[in-house]
């Protein structure tokens, strides 16, 4: 059986702000088509970490290959021109630019044209009608939906999402992740934060939990029970 | 009827505050730099035209095409290699930088100009004129000065609004790290505004070398209106910015009337009346107003 | 019972229309370690700044000591023992260390002369920074600054020691050594609160661990009792985590 194709690999990555070191070689691989969920503690270092894949955070030391190449010194512009979107942390909408303008300049350095307006629009219909109003007139929900609209108007082979749920109600989680698993079953590839345990196992095929900057346990999420999670995510166990 | 003729005659000294002022508005509104060589700048441009003008032997309008992409470049220049660095170094930096330009500026003009006062030759659009009515005589040039302020501010406004290049200026303006993020190129950015910026300083550099006379210390005085003109109108806001300047020019024309004395201090009052009662200027966007209770909180 | 060092009742705050703590206890006896942990949100940080008095309680009481200091200034709760350190070490760069130690013991603490001196030196001591105490503090590394930190807070000789995060981006060795400082200040006699996200570091020190999620106490007890309790790792992982 051949082995299954890594769309992503880091390799024994350093990041550093100043001399506070958050992530300490940290090593890992992303699978062509499948889901991987990101998990650990606050300050454990996720948010660096996909900051980094994005382009956003130098790494100080370590090397982070796309597709096969290395896209290690590639400023954000570059990998996103490959085919890398982030959702970050909080949202970060423009808001003074309207909801169809944020996801127009989301397409600034598109890879593909795989996700034209209309396709994102009838992804998220909630907020096709919402169009033409100020992005920070909307509820936290449907700016949510916004921000995932403009990484996925970049055209991206590799979904990066952080703490999309942060603040939402469960309802309006519920309906970010059947998109997400649409998205999924359309053969995206994906990387998710996401604080929920039961969530993040439920949405993704394979996990990897960070604690303290570095890598505590990394398996398919069928070959991990949540016990054995759990413990990586407290340091149980460790000397 | 002398009353409607001063607002009137205001109103168009407005317009050329407002075209000095845009280019101060866009370079604080999207990448946060106060430029305290913006006046000397558009001085500069006065005395490029004048260069241009006397070695073509024309009316210096006919060396815009020449005068104005000089500006962008030196604008784009200017950005590039100093501001941007400056700003790297906190948002007080570039304060100084500017500052150490004026300076600068207006001593090289100094030694290569002299500082005997200029003046531009407009042709024989600089001294034409119409009545409207028996008391109201408006000079052709300065409907042209106010006329192009208002075309270039709708010219921005619509270039901002309306092209893909404008939403990526105004994402910026927002959030730099996250324009960053989602894949603009934000010194590109940067130049190009920047560039805009000392190109439409030196546009109303040319109009006030040809309404009135210029020297190397003009261009102080001039950042001064400058700046009242963008903070009462509010920064960020471009349509704000020849609310203010038409202010200002209303103020001083019509104190002028009954005292020309006073009119400057009239000004310089309407601008700190302005500062007590709505300190974010009239038509401020509510993003800097945030920025700025942030960074005082934070501070 | 004696009386405790510090002991909070019933507080809460809302900031706008948001609440972040709803109605918070929480006792801490003389030389007792206490670790606070809790998910993002959870209103650990508004806990200390109500300790400390930088935020003001919209309800319930603070009492120090035996005193009731709810309605009291930060400075006046600095003088009657009460330490804390921030999570992002902001020594005061042009002084050198002695001098960053000294603000801590003659300003905090109001002492003076002899005595000012004195205990600035101490904490240098206890924190391991006396061999640095004239170098400029900008120009320290981060586990140095950390320990600077904690030093400008033991120089005004706190009963009540708050810490705010201060063990994230060491090293592993670096971890140990702050471990040993924070260890050897308890054991000085200083009650310590210390609110954490490395819990590795925390359970290391701490004799009894406060979990918050929700602007509540969910958990109080053993460090051990509380990771492996239910309701805390809901908490923190979400539900269904059984």
């Amino acid at each position: 059986m051949t082995q299954p194709e890594a769309l992503l690999e880091i390799t024994d990555l350093d990041v550093f702000y100043g001399d506070f070191q958050a992530l300490f070689g940290v090593s890992m691989a992303v699978t062509l088509g499948c889901a991987t969920a990101l998990v650990g503690a606050n300050g454990a270092g996720k948010t660096t970490l996909l900051r980094t894949i994005a382009g956003a955070q130098a790494a100080s030391a370590g090397a982070v290959s796309y597709g096969g190449s290395d896209i290690t010194a590639a400023p954000p512009h570059r990998r996103i021109a490959r085919g890398i979107a982030l959702v970050p942390e909080g949202r970060k909408l423009f808001p003074s630019l309207t909801v169809e303008e944020n996801i127009q300049v989301g397409a600034a350095a598109a890879a593909s044209a795989q996700w034209p307006l209309q396709r994102i629009y009838d992804t998220f219909p909630m907020i096709a009608q919402r169009r033409r109003q100020r992005a920070s007139t909307l509820s936290g929900g449907e700016q949510q939906a916004v921000a995932i609209a403009r990484a996925l108007a970049a055209g991206p082979s590799l979904l990066l999402l952080d703490e999309i749920s942060l603040g939402l109600a469960p309802v309006v989680v519920e309906g970010l992740y059947e998109t997400l698993s649409g998205l999924r079953s359309a053969g995206a590839t994906i990387v998710l934060v996401e604080q929920d345990l039961r969530r993040a196992m439920d949405a993704c095929d394979d996990l990897v939990c960070l604690l303290e900057g570095r890598v505590a346990l990394a398996a398919p999420v069928a070959d991990v029970t949540r016990d054995q999670v759990v413990a990586a995510y407290f340091g149980e166990g460790r000397p | 009827m002398n009353w409607v003729n001063a607002v009137i005659q205001g109103m168009l000294l407005g317009g050329q505050y407002a075209l000095i002022a845009c280019g101060l508005s866009l370079t604080f509104g999207v990448m946060r730099i106060v430029n305290l060589a913006h006046g000397d700048l558009a001085v500069c441009g006065a005395y490029l035209g004048l260069v241009l003008s006397s070695a073509l032997g024309v009316p210096v309008w006919v060396t815009l095409p020449l005068l104005l992409p000089a500006a962008f470049g030196a604008g784009m220049a200017l950005q590039l290699l100093l501001f941007g660095r400056a700003l790297r170094h906190g948002v007080l930096a570039p304060v100084l930088v500017t500052f150490g330009l004026s300076v600068m500026i207006e001593n090289l003009l100094q030694v290569a100009a002299t500082s005997d006062p200029r003046g531009l030759s407009g042709g024989s659009l600089a001294l034409a004129s119409f009545h409207i009515t028996s008391g109201i005589t408006v000079s052709w040039l300065f409907v042209t000065a106010f006329l192009t302020a208002c075309a270039v501010l709708s010219g921005l406004q619509l270039l901002l609004s309306h092209t893909s290049w404008g939403r990526k200026v105004r994402a910026t303006a927002d959030d730099p790290d996250t324009a960053r993020l989602v894949g603009i190129r934000v010194r590109p950015v940067f130049a190009t505004v920047a560039g805009i910026a000392i190109a439409t300083a030196a546009l109303a550099g040319v109009f006030i070398g040809t309404i009135g006379t210029f020297d190397p210390q003009t261009g102080t005085d001039v950042l001064i209106f400058a700046f009242e003109a963008v903070v009462i109108g509010g920064i960020g806001s471009l349509w704000g910015t020849l609310v203010g300047g038409v202010a200002l020019g209303v103020t001083q024309v019509v104190v002028g009337e009954v005292n020309q004395a006073y009119a400057v201090l009239a000004v310089n009052l309407l601008f700190l009346a302005v500062l007590t009662v709505r300190p974010g200027g009239l038509f401020t966007s509510r993003q800097v107003v945030r920025e700025a209770a942030g960074q005082g909180a934070a501070g | 019972m004696s009386v405790p060092a510090l002991e909070v009742t019933d507080v809460a705050k809302s900031y706008g229309s948001l609440s972040v703590l709803g109605s918070v206890s929480l006792a801490v006896a003389p030389g007792e370690a206490v670790g606070v942990v809790g998910p993002n949100g959870a209103g650990k940080t508004t806990l200390l700044d109500l300790l400390t008095g930088t935020g003001r309680c919209d309800a319930g009481r603070v009492v120090l000591h035996g005193r009731d200091v709810t309605r009291l200034a930060p400075p006046l709760r600095a003088r009657m023992g009460l330490g804390r350190t921030f999570q992002v070490p902001r020594p005061l760069g042009g002084l050198t260390v002695f001098e960053n130690a000294l603000v801590g013991s003659m300003r905090a603490a109001g002492l003076r002369g002899r005595h000012a001196y004195g205990a600035a030196y101490e904490a240098l001591a206890v924190t391991g920074m006396a061999g640095q105490a004239n170098t400029t503090a900008g120009s320290l590394r981060l586990l140095d600054r950390k320990r600077l930190e904690l030093a400008r807070a033991l120089a005004m000789r706190p009963r009540v020691l708050l810490l705010d995060e201060i063990a994230g981006g060491l090293s592993d060795p670096e971890t140990e050594a702050l471990i040993g400082t924070i260890r050897a200040v308890n054991e000085g006699g200083t009650a310590i609160v210390w609110v954490e996200h490395v819990l590795r570091v925390l359970t290391a020190v701490v004799t009894r661990l406060v979990c918050l999620a929700g602007g509540q106490v969910i958990a109080d007890g053993a460090p051990s009792d509380v990771l492996a309790s239910d309701a805390v790792r809901t908490a923190f992982l979400g539900g269904g985590v059984l």
